[in-house]
């Protein structure tokens, strides 16, 4: 199944380019022309999105490189441990929001020194694949279009987040 | 944004003053800068990529065609969006990008989509609530199989890596859910 799925998502794209380029064609579409012609949109819009993105960078790895980050670990630690919750989940649950990079980081590091069959591992590895980072989300596609009053918006994405993590540590429970 | 943006430096700041982190905060301000830079200018090229990509359906009315065909799925949950509005593809190809898990085609399909939508809107400071919909379907990141986690796991020999991928579907569609309801929920409140 998952092999089947894998090489879907590998053919995916090369098709999808040849159907819009025989399509065009076919409509006498200049393809080529018209490729270079929205392709000139793309340094704008990413001209447009860098500040956003260095302003949401710059705070999230000043909150880190300052200790913040791991005082509020330690404080989140304390709050959950009597739950059962290992601290491994919530080091993730904590970092997946801020970083994406930084979470595949920490989640390489959870089943390296916990195990690929952990508890731990199986809740991290969960929390992975149904959250994206999002303060990066955000940045990226406020930017994009330049949205300065995002309404409640951020609220909303940080209750999801709660939601997702106690989520996921109950489906690892119920399934393994 | 404001407010959390001014949260997360000032307690930074008073945090390095009180730990003594001064020099591993500024620090840490610059890789900040640092890696916005690199992650903008690997969003340069695949954004300008896809941006080439969509103008050939643009240009070809293709746009048209697949809005018309996922409009009946697409206008269920985002009903601000008429006719065959090419908001509805961005999405739909943003949404199956997603599904499959191929995020350098997610993001730019995403942006188009964002911009699409800006189209539709009256006041362009202020986001509007399908926008916002379409960002909360993002962040809870719907994919069929997690093969980056997949891959992680088999590398450190998991018994069956791929175990893990009918529990990741099940909670992301539960909690993309349980997401758009707070949403629609504080619509209402907030009406």
């Amino acid at each position: 199944m998952i092999e089947y799925v894998n090489y879907v998502s590998l053919l995916i794209i090369p098709l999808f380019i040849l159907f819009t380029i025989l399509y065009g064609s076919a409509r006498k579409v200049r393809v080529y022309d018209s490729f270079v012609a929205g392709a000139k949109e793309g340094p704008k819009i990413v001209l447009s999105i860098f500040p956003y993105l260095l302003a949401i960078f710059v705070a999230i790895k000043g909150f880190q490189g300052s200790g913040a980050f791991d005082y509020l670990k330690s404080w989140f630690y304390q709050l959950f441990a009597g739950l059962g919750i290992p601290i491994e989940v919530i080091s993730m649950a904590i970092m997946k929001p801020l970083s994406g990079s930084a979470s595949t980081a920490l989640f390489t590091d959870i089943v390296k020194s916990a195990g690929p069959d952990s508890m731990a591992a199986i809740m991290t590895a969960i929390i992975m694949g149904s959250a994206e980072s999002t303060f990066y989300v955000l940045a990226v596609y406020l930017g994009a279009v330049n949205i300065r009053n995002s309404r409640y918006l951020v609220p909303v994405c940080l209750i999801a987040d709660l939601i997702g993590i106690v989520v996921a540590v109950i489906v690892a429970r119920a399934f393994f | 944004m404001n407010w959390v943006w001014l949260i997360l430096l000032s307690v930074s700041v008073v945090f390095a003053i009180a730990t003594g982190n001064l020099e591993a905060f500024t620090k840490s301000i610059f890789d900040g800068a640092k890696a916005a830079v690199e992650i903008s200018l690997f969003l340069l090229g695949i954004v300008s990529v896809w941006m080439g990509i969509t103008k050939i359906l643009e240009d070809s009315g293709l746009i048209h065609r697949i809005a018309h065909l996922f409009r009946p799925v697409i206008s269920r949950l985002f009903r601000g969006i008429p006719g065959d509005h090419p908001a509805i593809s961005a999405i739909t190809l943003n949404v199956l990008a997603n599904l499959f898990g191929l995020g350098n085609a997610a993001t730019p399909l995403g942006i188009k989509a964002m911009q699409e939508l800006d189209t539709l809107n009256p006041d362009k400071e202020k986001i509007t609530f399908e926008m916002m919909i379409f960002i909360v379907i993002n962040t809870a990141s719907i994919q069929l199989i997690p093969f980056t986690v997949i891959g992680i796991l088999a590398t450190f020999g998991a018994a069956n890596p791929a175990a893990i991928a009918l529990p990741t579907l099940i909670a992301t569609v539960v909690s993309a859910s349980a997401a758009l309801l707070v949403l629609f929920a504080f619509r209402r409140l907030l009406k």
